[in-house]
């Protein structure tokens, strides 16, 4: 089951409100896909993004996917302590695994995200 | 025919268990008016003895003279253990390494070609080869450009004529500008300014000219942008390595390293780089790790910088490199070990010194310029067409004119010479230039 | 097992050199002081004999077509010939520097021309280079020849897509990405070819071409291929064809005919030169008439009987190569074709698409074969069902003696097993693989941990990927400077 305070994407990132911000991770659907983390690649902070642009590149052995933003806004922090532990992010996808900070440009865009029953589905769970 | 085992029963089996009548149906979805479009070369077969001879005729048609040559390849001696182990079928028919398993004894020499590469240039990380030096630099400036970014590159005048062309061509089709950096009476690089979105710095050392660079100092001034250097790595046996001087990346042409001449290929591309910009480097690397009993091993890593997985935002297209010709530079260097690849360089300071004072003995001919130089020089002569036509007819190449033309030099040629020209050879040489 | 560097000792050589006369001050002397070496690099110090019983050693752990089969999809691992070693070693050859005069060089000269001639008649093309080292280097020669016909025609700005299949090598996209475009993915359709109307809605003015596989990287030849590359010359863009996949219509069939105007041979895949761990190889490429003004300079030309560089083209887009190519890789395509003649070129692609199929056929009864239809050279079926990874099931066909087909590739079949057996296997050599694949089949269902656990007695078993990764060893850890 999908953490019920979350939003969602297609895209499997989850998004946390927070104070004027959204705090986003890939979901544990993702995660296992992706397999065993090695590396994440990281934008400057202070990056603007636009709904939809990749933000952060995530890598296992054989992949590396994009981690697009869930909303348009400027990236305010990073999870750096993945540098030197990126099997975090499959150890802890919704907790530490965190990836990045956005200071929303509009918040009205996070009501076109999915809720947790609607992303379920989509990620085939229960 | 002797590669194509299938007899005609075999054929027919296939064919049954297939399912179709004849061999042409197995061809049905090629549209006919494309298999009926096609024309033969009109070439008979040949047998194995037929193609040798054929060959022996065309190789008997080419005169291999003496290189005091140089111009990026350098004639090397080549130790015998080099083309025996080189020729060993288990690495010459080998694949690539995806199946680590299987190919220990490829990722085992990678790792060693890794490594030694390093200790040479005095940097972090290097690949395990590249096509060539030139490509490798076009390469490294497009790797500057992913992590600095800009639009221009600084290169300088004194830079291998091809190096540049392929530069030229690779650059043009990013949108990087190259820049003319000039030298001095001495040969050496002069650096002015470095304009804004400079990318990099591009030296090569020792330069197109053979003149020995000074690397110190120069990457305080760059600011931001790279400092990339292409080295001749058996000066390096001798000379202070880039990476003492902060270079960003180093690339350079690897032939000289237990790889023959070839007619120009194939050749080995040097490329290394500082731990920081590991991710960004383009090429194949083999990594150490274990496996499950716990066993050290090697396996192909950060593959994700690659185009089989990252596709069109790859660090770089390539795919096949030139592994083989590292591995030779591999079990060349092994085999020398740190003095002998210092008697080597030696060697070929010593025998081109020889020449550049006898050289400078005959009337006329002087060195082009005045810088200190490892074993390459441009002679100047008052006819260097008809001096270089005339040691031909002796039997001795050297660099034509128009070489050193394209570096800025006039009236000149280029010599080159290594561990390989011998004292008697020196001498004939020498009264070839005279006239005599 | 462990590296050179756990060999030898201090004072050991494998090698002798002629003396210096001059003492090493001297020498020195020559070199301003802040650039002479301080520290020796630190290189491995053998005795020739610790030398080659190392490196012999380590063969000894590899596998290659000398020692078995290679049925890996898109490499074309076909038996190298051991007359083109000989020949490539030759002195006659080997020591010729490309800045030798061009009288001291008629041979090579010849023989390589030979071979242009020989590659355009196969391609059905009037133009040719041989300069790109590799294929995926003919990619990118091939983008700067569309882009540099685009900026003729001042067309350049519009043109900056570049169409290509889902089912594309990586290298494809990767290359039309370093020359600047754009690139953009067509969809297959449910046979596995180019889905025509997906291209339709696809094709405008602003496309600079496409880069099509022909066959398809599922072994597919594309019926359409007329159509196709009809509709991409309708909107003024070019076609490039990737050549890795010739072994399937080899002396039956002419990319020119299809309407390519630029293709790559890989020489090291369909001519048979070896792969050698990894490279080098040769991509050569031939063109059309309109991208002939722009191809790399210098062409070897014939005058008479003579043979000569000429630079006598000023729309060039200039090298992509420092000289001529990789020649000493050249020969030995040019020997094999010379061996084979046009009927030999007819008998490969005869042998490569029989074998494909008939494994194909064989090993459809356990695995799914998602296009099972006829195929050409090779074909991809996938262990999706079994209840094993594709991965699983080729580390287990180690155990078997056999090197895994290409796994994961193409991207549209999931669990994929690409298997290119060519034409220089024999039938016994098929029907064992046939049934070491049957029988692991059988074993994932009955005994999966088998699979899981393998390769079972290769010198290392399978190792931490993710280790190797996450803190990549790239070299040995010490150094000597400091």
């Amino acid at each position: 089951m999908v953490p019920k305070e979350l939003l969602y994407t297609k895209s499997h990132e989850w998004v946390k409100r927070e104070d004027g911000t959204v705090r986003v991770g890939i979901t544990d659907y993702a995660q296992k896909k992706l397999g065993d983390v090695v590396y994440v690649e990281f934008p400057q902070v202070g990056t603007k993004v636009k709904k939809g642009e990749a933000v952060v590149t995530v890598e296992s052995v054989k992949a590396a996917e994009s981690v697009y933003a869930p909303v348009s806004g400027e990236v305010v922090e990073v999870n750096e302590a993945l540098s030197s532990s990126p099997g975090t992010v499959n150890r802890d996808p919704y907790g530490e695994g965190w990836l990045f900070v956005l200071k929303m440009d509009d918040p009205a865009e996070l009501e076109e995200l999915l809720g947790p029953e609607e992303y379920a589905s989509i990620a085939g769970e229960g | 025919m002797e590669y194509i085992p299938h007899t005609p029963e075999d054929i027919r089996r296939m064919l049954r268990t297939i399912g179709v009548p004849s061999v042409e149906d197995l061809f049905r979805d090629i549209p006919e008016e494309i298999r009926r479009g096609y024309r033969p070369l009109g070439l008979p077969g040949s047998s194995e003895p037929e193609v040798r001879r054929r060959f022996q005729e065309l190789s008997r048609r080419n005169r291999a003279l003496v290189p005091f040559l140089g111009g990026g390849l350098y004639d090397h001696y080549i130790p015998a253990v080099v083309d025996e182990i080189a020729g060993r079928s288990e690495f010459y028919t080998a694949y690539t390494p995806y199946q680590a398993e299987v190919s220990q004894g490829t990722l085992t020499w990678m790792f060693e070609y890794q490594t030694m590469i390093c200790e040479l240039t005095g940097m972090d990380v290097a690949n395990a080869s590249m096509y060539d030096g030139a490509t490798a630099l076009a390469e490294a400036v497009l790797m500057a450009r992913r992590i600095v970014g800009g639009d221009r590159v600084l290169v300088p005048r004194s830079l291998n004529p091809f190096h540049r062309e392929v530069l030229a061509t690779y650059a043009h089709g990013a949108g990087i500008e190259l820049v003319e950096v000039p030298f001095g009476d001495d040969g050496r690089l002069v650096l002015e300014d470095v304009p804004e979105g400079t990318i990099a710095l591009v030296v090569q050392q020792p330069n197109g000219l053979g003149i020995i660079e000074d690397l110190s100092g120069l990457k305080e001034r760059l600011g931001k942008a790279f400092l990339i250097v292409s080295v001749y790595p058996i000066a390096l046996g001798i000379l202070e390595p880039p990476g003492s001087f902060g270079a960003d990346i180093v690339v350079g042409e690897g032939q000289p390293l237990g790889n023959p001449l070839s007619f120009g290929g194939p050749l080995l591309g040097i490329f290394a780089t500082r731990k920081e910009y590991l991710r960004m480097m383009p090429g194949r690397v083999s990594g150490r790790t274990v496996d499950v009993e716990g066993r050290e091993g090697y396996v192909m890593t950060l593959q994700t910088r690659e185009q089989h997985i990252r596709r069109e935002r790859a660090t770089s297209n390539i795919c096949t490199n030139s592994a083989l010709c590292a591995l030779r530079a591999t079990v060349y260097l092994a085999s020398l070990g740190p003095e002998g690849l210092r008697q080597v360089a030696l060697l070929c300071l010593e025998r081109a010194h020889d020449l550049a004072e006898a050289i400078q003995e005959i009337p006329g001919f002087e060195l082009a310029l005045r810088g200190p130089f490892f074993n390459e020089f441009a002679v100047r002569c008052p006819d260097p067409e008809g001096t270089v036509r005339r040691l031909q007819r002796h039997g001795f190449a050297v660099a034509p004119p128009e070489f050193v033309e394209r570096m800025g030099v006039q009236d000149a040629f280029s010599v080159a010479v290594t561990e390989k020209r011998t004292p008697e050879e020196i001498e004939a040489f020498v009264q070839a230039l005279r006239g005599d | 097992m462990a590296t050179i560097y756990s060999k030898g000792k201090a004072g050991r050589k494998a090698t002798s050199w002629p003396r210096l006369r001059r003492s090493l001050d001297e020498l020195l002397g020559y070199i301003p002081e802040g650039m002479r070496r301080r520290e020796l690099p630190r290189l491995p110090q053998v005795s020739q004999g610790e030398l080659v019983r190392h490196y012999t050693a380590l063969s000894r752990m590899n596998y290659g077509v000398d020692t078995g089969f290679y049925p890996l999809g898109s490499c074309t691992m076909k038996y190298n010939p051991k007359l083109h070693e000989i020949i490539a070693r030759d002195p006659g050859f080997t020591e010729l520097h490309p800045l030798f005069p061009e009288e001291a060089v008629q041979g090579i000269l010849e023989a390589l021309w030979q071979l242009g001639e020989f590659l355009k008649g196969i391609a059905g093309m009037p133009g040719i280079t041989l300069q790109p080292a590799a294929g995926a280097h003919g990619e990118l020669t091939g983008m700067l020849l569309i882009k540099r016909y685009f900026e003729d025609r001042g067309e350049l700005g519009k043109r900056t897509v570049i169409l290509l299949p889902d089912s594309a090598h990586g290298t494809n996209p990767a290359s039309a990405a370093m020359a600047g475009f754009r690139v953009v993915p067509v969809p297959s359709n449910e046979e596995g070819t180019v889905d025509l109307k997906a291209l339709e809605e696809r094709l405008g003015e602003d496309v600079a071409g496409i880069m099509l596989t022909v066959p398809n990287t599922l072994g597919i030849f594309e019926r359409d291929i007329l159509t196709i590359t009809r509709m991409v010359h309708e909107v003024g863009g070019l076609c490039y064809f990737d050549g890795a996949n010739l072994n399937a219509f080899l002396g039956r069939a002419r990319p020119g005919d299809m309407g390519a105007d630029i293709f790559h041979f890989n020489l090291h895949k369909t001519f048979s030169t070896p792969h050698g761990g990894g490279g080098p190889g040769a991509g050569p490429l031939a063109v059309s008439e309109s991208l002939i003004p722009y191809l790399p300079v210098p062409q070897i030309v014939r005058e008479g009987d003579r043979f000569t560089l000429s630079y006598d083209l000023p729309k060039s887009i200039g090298k992509v190569h420092p000289f001529l190519g990789n020649a000493l890789v050249m020969l030995k395509a040019l020997a094999y074709i010379l061996t084979l003649g046009d009927e030999g070129l007819r008998e490969v692609s005869t042998g490569a698409v029989l074998a494909a199929n008939y494994l194909r056929v064989r090993l459809r009864e356990a695995y799914r074969i998602p296009y099972d239809g006829l195929c050409k050279h090779e074909f991809v079926a996938s262990t999706k069902g079994l209840g094993v990874k594709a991965l699983d099931v080729a580390k287990r066909l180690i155990d078997y003696g056999f090197h895994p087909p290409t796994i994961y590739f193409p991207l549209i079949v999931e669990e994929a097993l690409m298997i290119e057996p060519t034409e220089t296997e024999t039938v016994e050599t098929l029907d064992a693989f046939a049934e070491a694949m049957l029988r692991i089949a059988k074993e994932a269902r009955e005994s999966p941990e088998l699979l899981h656990a393998a390769p079972h007695d290769t010198p290392v078993r399978r190792l931490d990927e993710v280790r190797a990764a996450r803190e990549p060893i790239l070299r040995e850890p010490w150094t000597s400077q400091g």
